[in-house]
């Protein structure tokens, strides 16, 4: 069974995002990047399926500017067999990946495509669902365990209050939370044979696919900054201060 | 202009969330509509009805409705979805599942998460777990929106009287199936919606330490929250967290108890109106976004909180 994972190239989550003066975006010059958390998620999730020998071959896939590379090469060394880029510098929305994703589906085949519940940097949400409707594929996002046998996917994923399973025909979506489990540390001989792994490299025209975005951002601001307040020195004034001056007990 | 709220509930009741929804659709600028799907939903479609604000219910109700699956329920806001300019959803886990099912299926963009309705086609969305804010423009004829529910107040749950009409219902996709769920009981208020919150860190130590915590949530008529770093050690259950990648809260009193304050829990709290920070370290970045903080052993700071609270 073929896997495909997307992943995404964003701002390290380390980094703290600085809003550019003019208001036009995030400074995103000369910062550290890295594969998005939950991407790394799915790319050791379809690993450990391959190494319990439910998968045969995955594939890393990915959408962006030439060194979007790197993060193909991270993912082949985290157990990726081969990637692929979608090369374009313009700013691609989820709908936009979403079409692309779903022409390399229908080129590939893949029983499974696993990824990403969101990325870091847009916070979006959207790329698996997006996916699924268009490939019209059931779905299971928010992911934190995830069994595959008989030909279906049984998925226990994490809502509002607790846990939640469903069960899945293939080919399925699925995409992924934090607890799934926990990506492994990628080795120096590991990224060495990364490196003789096939990468291949297509722009989303050869796909026929229209990624114009749909949304102008007008504007990237700071959020409100809230002051830091001050320190009480027992919790008498404490009750005394959230009583009469926050009035919130 | 008529706006679409997808309703969010578990077949007995409305969740709350779904009255914050109907706030960001009123002003969106038309009439709000609530579709309710379900099954054996009728007492949702009848608090439904009465939400202030709605001027019509539809109700499609059968047995595959009955878990919220995402494929079902798409299908059926794409059956209703020609007569709206505007389709909104909480942007809880029911919310960021299904819509943008439906959004790719309209071939429109979804707007994730806003927190602010600037006009009917410009609004405010966190990014950068909320390090950004962005203002943005649809420019699709459609706009599916997912609604931060800590950005707007919630619309009053009685005094209206929408008409209720049933829709017919597609049918099952047949391709999921809803298998169980181990949702965690409690009796105190639900995270997302609690006017206090409670929350407990990495200080806490241990799990059973959290129990010092719960004379003062229950003091307060309060909820229990945690930092990803107490969740990630086992001291909590994961519906828990609060936080960029757990629940966005913004009570009117936050108590973070042994948080040090790290950016990921920053932000999914520091929209509350009040926060309170007890931590044994003077320097723990939460004091910097503390209205009022506490410097001392929080062993010995809780347990007389809960005192002097009386």
């Amino acid at each position: 069974m073929k896997v495909l994972v997307p992943v995404k190239r964003v701002v390290d989550y380390n980094v703290k995002v600085r809003v550019k003066s003019d208001g036009s975006g995030v400074d995103i010059a000369n910062v550290k990047m890295s594969m998005n958390p939950f991407d790394e998620i799915a790319l050791e999730e379809a690993t450990r399926l391959k190494e319990g020998g439910k998968v045969t071959e995955i594939v890393a896939v990915t959408c962006g500017v030439t060194q979007a590379q790197e993060t193909l090469r991270t993912g082949m060394a985290i157990g990726a067999d081969r990637g692929i880029l979608v090369e374009t510098g313009a700013e691609i929305e989820p709908l936009g990946v979403a079409k692309v994703l779903k022409a390399l589906a229908d080129k590939e085949q893949p029983q499974l495509i696993i990824l990403g519940k969101q990325a870091i940097d847009d916070d979006s949400n959207q790329t698996g669902q997006m996916l699924a409707a268009l490939l019209g594929w059931p779905q299971a996002t928010f992911a934190s365990k995830v069994v595959l046998e008989d030909g279906k996917v049984t998925v226990t994923r994490e809502v509002d209050g607790g846990l939640e399973t469903v069960a899945l025909t293939l080919p399925a979506i699925v995409t992924t939370d934090l607890r799934l489990n926990e990506p492994r540390y990628v080795t120096l001989p590991n990224i060495m044979k990364a490196k003789k792994k096939p990468l291949e490299t297509i722009k989303p025209e050869d796909l026929g696919v229209d990624v114009t975005p749909r949304l102008k951002t007008l504007k990237v601001a700071e959020p409100a900054k809230r002051s830091a307040g001050i320190k009480v020195p027992d919790v008498a004034t404490l009750v005394a201060k959230l009583r009469t001056e926050a009035k919130v007990i | 202009m008529v706006a679409l709220v997808i309703a969010e509930h578990d077949n007995a009741a409305l969740k709350g969330v779904t009255l914050n929804t109907v706030t960001a659709a009123a002003q969106c600028g038309g009439e709000v509509h609530l579709l309710v799907a379900g099954s054996g939903c009728g007492a949702v479609a009848e608090q439904a009805a009465k939400v202030a604000g709605v001027s019509k219910v539809l109700v499609a109700d059968a047995p595959h409705f009955a878990d919220g699956l995402a494929e079902n329920v798409a299908e059926q806001i794409l059956a209703v979805a020609s007569a709206y300019s505007h389709i909104l959803a909480p942007a809880s886990a029911f919310g960021k599942n299904i819509l943008p099912r439906v959004a790719a299926r309209l071939d429109v963009a979804q707007i994730s998460e806003i927190t602010k309705v600037d006009t009917p086609d410009t609004f405010e969305r966190p990014i950068y777990a909320g390090n950004a804010i962005a203002t943005v423009q649809s420019t699709d004829s459609v706009k599916v929106i997912t609604v931060r529910g800590t950005g707007f107040d919630a619309a009053a749950a009685e005094g209206g009287s929408a008409a209720v009409e049933t829709v017919s219902s597609v049918a099952d996709s047949g391709k999921s199936t809803f298998v169980g769920r181990e949702l965690a009981k409690s009796d105190r208020p639900e995270l997302t919606g609690a006017k206090i919150v409670v929350s407990g860190g990495r200080g806490m130590g241990s799990g059973d330490n959290f129990k010092i915590l719960e004379p003062l949530a229950d003091k307060l008529g309060a909820a229990m929250g945690a930092s990803r770093a107490a969740v990630d050690a086992g001291y909590v259950p994961n519906d828990w967290q609060v936080g960029q990648t757990g629940k966005i809260v913004a009570p009117t009193l936050y108590i973070a108890v042994g948080i040090s304050g790290a950016i990921q829990h920053l932000a999914g709290m520091k929209d509350s109106k009040t926060i309170v920070a007890i931590n044994k370290d003077p320097e723990a970045p939460i004091f910097s976004v503390a209205d009022y903080g506490i410097v001392g052993d929080l062993f010995e700071v809780v347990p007389a909180l809960v005192k002097e609270l009386g």
